[in-house]
């Protein structure tokens, strides 16, 4: 059977949260070691968490970027396989050219711990098929590193392509066109600043985040 | 030998940390109209010399050292 695999760079440090989001949905699955390839039909889809991978040395996200494992992340992007980046993974999808833009530093600076309002924006991902578009939803946030930025002939071509998959309602960190998180091209690939696996259960706050898991 | 390679952010890009510096700066009474805050990353590699240096310092660079979409780069030899 399939299996979810959850990639681990030296600093990750929500990869136990999306174990937890996986035995809560009764999917088996794996840690995926960033120094090691992987056979990507094994699995049914990968996870990047979040974290402080490298400590976030030379760019936040860079250094994972390079790391060996990416070969075998980037070979199931390219394969369709659904893969999902959450703060620091979407960080490193952008390093790897996997998604487009980048994360900057937030714009007053601060490390911005809080809950968000969200819009779903109407990209084709599997990751929010439980979702429709226009639809309202509240994450938490806990980034100091959340700017999303691309140029303007880039995000033209998010918006021309429908990949910008969730906008902020009042946007926290000087993110461009508010946005929160974008799919790559085929809509396969989703990456996002706010955490899904903190919003599961009604004692964490909200629950909004399950549709984020519950479709695997 | 030991190359320097300088990172800067683009100038169409927000530089927060340099803003954050500048105003502590005229805070503290000096007068400094922009600040930009960058890398001065150190390399010490096998070559003969500096141009024979540029390409693999370049190939580095490219690697990782810098990202194209918000930074800018340089070589410096460092005599």
């Amino acid at each position: 059977m399939k299996k979810l695999g959850i990639v681990r760079f030296l600093g990750t440090n929500c990869d136990r949260d999306i174990s937890q989001v996986a035995s809560e949905f009764k999917i088996p699955y794996e840690y995926l070691w960033y120094q090691d390839l992987f056979n990507v039909s094994d699995y049914l889809a990968i996870v990047l968490p979040g974290g402080f991978s490298y400590g976030d040395y030379l760019r936040t996200g860079a250094l994972s970027a390079r790391a060996k494992v990416m070969e075998s992340v980037s070979e199931a992007a390219k394969k369709g396989v659904p893969v999902l980046g959450i703060c620091n993974g979407f960080q490193i999808l952008c390093e790897a050219d996997l998604l487009p833009g980048v994360l900057l530093r937030n714009q007053n600076l601060k490390f911005i711990d809080q809950w968000e309002n969200l819009e779903v924006s109407g990209s084709k991902t599997p990751w929010l098929e439980k979702y429709s578009k226009g639809e309202k939803l509240k994450l938490p946030i806990a980034h100091g590193d959340g700017r999303y930025y691309a140029t303007d002939e880039i995000i033209k071509e998010l918006q021309d392509n429908s990949q910008i998959a969730l906008t902020y309602s009042n946007n926290p960190n000087g993110s461009s066109y508010d946005i929160a998180g974008v799919t790559n091209r085929s809509g396969n690939v989703l990456g996002l600043m706010p955490h899904p696996e903190r919003a599961l259960y009604g004692w964490m706050g909200h629950d909004f985040g399950r549709g984020f898991f519950e479709w695997l | 030998m030991k190359v320097a390679i300088k990172v800067l952010p683009r100038r169409e890009v927000l530089d927060t940390q340099g803003r954050a510096v500048q105003s502590s700066l005229v805070e503290s009474g000096f007068e400094v109209s922009s600040c930009t805050i960058g890398k001065y990353i150190v390399l010490d590699i096998d070559a003969e010399n500096f141009s024979k240096a540029q390409g693999k310092v370049k190939e580095i660079a490219e690697h990782v050292l810098y990202n194209p979409l918000i930074e800018t780069y340089e070589l410096e030899e460092i005599k």
